[in-house]
C-alpha cells in the first residue's frame, strides 16, 4: 500500500497540491512542506495547544491531526490572521498592546483558540475566556494579560454602534 | 491518553528518536528525513461502513478504527501502539448521524463532542450527557473527538462511559458478521479495554429518554480545567411524590472504567427524600460509596484520597439531582 497519497488543502487561502507521506501530521505538513513556522510544535500529543490551526472554520490541534485528513479542507494558521496589506488582525494588535507575550511560543495557538471564541461568543465573560483558553498552556505570562488582551479584542471587534 | 504519556521509558526514548528526524534507510546509511512521529501504518478512508469492516476485518488485531484521534494520536505519536492499519472513518457520513427522538438519542460515531453541546433538544432531554460533556477537555479537543471513540477508549478517568452505565445506553457494535447491541455495562471490561472484537468498530450509541421526575448531575475534580478528573461521579434521581423511585451512581476514575455504585443505589431507592430526609439516606449511600471503591496509587493521586474524593463527588452529584429533580 502506498506510504504517500496526494492531497489538496487550501492553507490561508492559497490552494496546494502536495504528496505527503500518510503518517506526516498536519502540524509538520505545514512547518515542514510549507514552511509556516509560526504554527508551534510543543508536546506532539494533544496537551500544550501550541500548533492549534484552524480547520474548515473550527480550532484543531494540528499534531493530532494527519496530514492526509486535510484533503480537501481549508486551513487558516498564525500567518492568515493579518490583513493583506500587512495589518494586523485586531486580536494581534490587542495582543501586541497589552503585553500579552513574552517568549510568544504559545501565541500562535492562543490567537487561533481566541478567533474562534470571538466569532462564536463575541461577547464573552472573562471567565468564558479563560475557560476557552484552558487548553493552551503559557510557561511565561501568568495568562492575566492574554485574558485582558482577548477581553480588548472583543471590544474592539465589537460593530461599531448606530 | 493525557496520562498514558508518562507511560514507559520506551515511549519516550522512542519520541526521542522520532523527533530527531533521524531514519535508517537502504543499506543501513543514516539519513535525516522529514520529522514524524507514528510508526508506518496502511492508511485507509472508506466512503462506506461496510467498506470500513473489510478492511477491519482482513485486519484483524493489526487493524484501529481513527475517529476523532484525541486519544490515538498521541497514542501513535508516541508509539504506544502502532496498528498495521489506519482505518480513518471521518470519511462516511452515514456516521455524522444525531438524531433526538421522543424516546431515545442516538449519537453516531462522528459525533463530536462539541456537536453534543450545540444541540439545544439534546441538552434539554439529556442534561447529564451535556453537562459531563462540558468537562471533557478544552475546545479544540471537543472539536474532533468524539462520544463513541471516547466509549471505545474507556479511558478510567474519562466522563462518556460513566454517563452511558448511568444512563443505561446501549452501543451498537458492527463486524462483518452483522450487528449487535451490546449494554452498557457489559460493554465495558476493564481498563482502556471493552467488548469490541477485533474487526469490529462501534457504529453509533443510543441514550433511552430520562423518565419525568428525574434530576441528574454530573461532577468531578480535576487538577485544572480540562484535565482528566481525578475523580467524580454521574447521578440520576428519579423522584415521586417525594420518595426516591429509582436511583443510579457511578464513579469515574477508580482505575478499572465505570464504577458502578450499586450499594448506595440500593440504600437511596424506596427512600423519603422530601423535608430534608435525603440528608440520612445521601450519608448512607456515601458511606457505600467509599467502602466500595478500589482506587489504586497513581502519579496523580493516592488511594486513600481517590476514595476520599469519590465520596465527596457522590454526594455533591447527589445534592445537584435532587435539586433537578423537582417533586420534593
Amino acid at each position: 500500500m502506498a506510504r504517500e497519497q496526494r492531497i489538496k488543502v487550501t492553507v490561508n487561502g492559497q490552494g496546494h497540491d502536495k504528496v505527503v507521506p500518510v503518517r506526516l501530521s498536519l502540524a509538520d505538513f505545514i512547518r515542514e512542506h510549507l514552511h509556516l513556522t509560526g504554527t508551534h510544535l510543543g508536546c506532539e500529543h494533544g496537551v500544550c495547544g501550541a500548533c492549534t490551526v484552524s480547520m474548515n472554520g473550527r480550532s484543531v490541534r494540528a499534531c493530532l491531526t494527519l496530514a492526509v485528513q486535510a484533503d480537501g479542507a481549508e486551513i487558516v494558521t498564525i500567518e492568515g490572521l493579518r490583513q493583506a496589506d500587512g495589518t494586523r488582525h485586531p486580536l494581534q494588535q490587542a495582543f501586541h498592546e497589552n503585553f500579552a507575550l513574552q517568549c510568544g511560543y504559545c501565541t500562535p495557538g492562543m490567537l487561533i483558540t481566541a478567533l474562534e471564541l470571538l466569532r462564536d461568543n463575541p461577547n464573552p465573560s472573562e471567565q468564558e475566556v479563560r475557560e476557552a483558553l484552558s487548553g493552551n498552556l503559557c510557561r511565561c505570562t501568568g495568562y492575566q494579560a492574554i485574558v485582558d488582551a482577548v477581553m480588548d479584542a472583543a471590544r474592539r471587534m465589537q460593530p461599531a454602534a448606530t | 491518553m493525557r496520562r498514558l504519556w508518562a507511560r514507559g521509558k520506551a515511549a519516550r526514548a522512542a519520541v526521542r528518536v522520532a523527533r530527531r528526524g533521524v531514519q535508517f534507510g537502504a543499506g543501513g546509511k543514516i539519513e535525516v528525513a522529514t520529522p514524524v512521529k507514528p510508526a508506518w501504518f496502511d492508511y485507509y478512508a472508506p466512503r462506506s461502513v461496510d467498506e470500513a469492516l473489510r478492511i477491519l476485518d482482513d485486519a484483524g488485531r493489526d487493524g484501529r478504527v481513527l475517529a476523532g484521534g484525541q486519544s490515538l494520536m498521541p497514542m501513535l505519536n508516541l508509539r504506544v501502539v502502532s496498528p498495521a492499519a489506519l482505518v480513518d472513518i471521518n470519511r462516511i457520513e452515514a456516521l455524522d448521524r444525531l438524531h433526538v427522538g421522543s424516546d431515545g438519542l442516538i449519537v453516531g460515531a462522528l459525533v463530536r463532542h462539541a456537536d453534543i453541546l450545540r444541540n439545544a433538544a439534546l441538552r434539554e432531554g439529556w442534561p447529564l450527557l451535556a453537562e459531563a460533556t462540558s468537562l471533557v477537555a478544552h475546545p479544540a479537543i471537543r472539536n474532533r473527538g468524539t462520544v463513541c471513540g471516547s466509549l471505545a477508549h474507556n479511558d478510567p478517568a474519562a466522563e462518556h462511559p460513566s454517563v452511558l452505565v448511568t444512563l443505561d445506553g446501549t452501543v451498537v457494535v458492527a463486524g462483518r458478521g452483522g450487528r449487535r447491541e451490546v449494554p452498557a455495562e457489559t460493554f465495558f471490561t476493564g481498563m482502556l479495554s471493552t467488548a469490541l472484537e477485533p474487526g469490529e468498530m462501534v457504529v453509533e450509541v443510543r441514550y433511552p429518554r430520562p423518565p419525568a421526575g428525574t434530576g441528574t448531575a454530573f461532577v468531578e475534580f480535576a487538577r485544572r480545567l480540562g484535565d482528566f478528573a481525578i475523580a467524580g461521579a454521574a447521578a440520576m434521581l428519579t423522584v415521586r411524590d417525594g420518595v426516591c423511585e429509582r436511583a443510579r451512581l457511578t464513579i469515574v476514575g477508580m482505575g478499572e472504567g465505570p464504577f458502578r455504585a450499586r450499594a448506595a443505589e440500593l440504600a437511596l431507592t424506596g427512600r423519603r427524600l422530601a423535608r430534608n430526609g435525603h440528608e440520612d439516606a445521601f450519608a448512607e449511600a456515601v458511606a457505600k460509596v467509599v467502602e466500595a471503591v478500589n482506587p489504586s496509587n497513581d502519579v496523580h493521586a493516592s488511594a486513600a484520597y481517590r476514595r476520599h474524593l469519590a465520596g465527596v463527588m457522590a454526594r455533591r452529584a447527589l445534592d445537584a439531582a435532587l435539586a433537578r429533580a423537582g417533586g420534593v
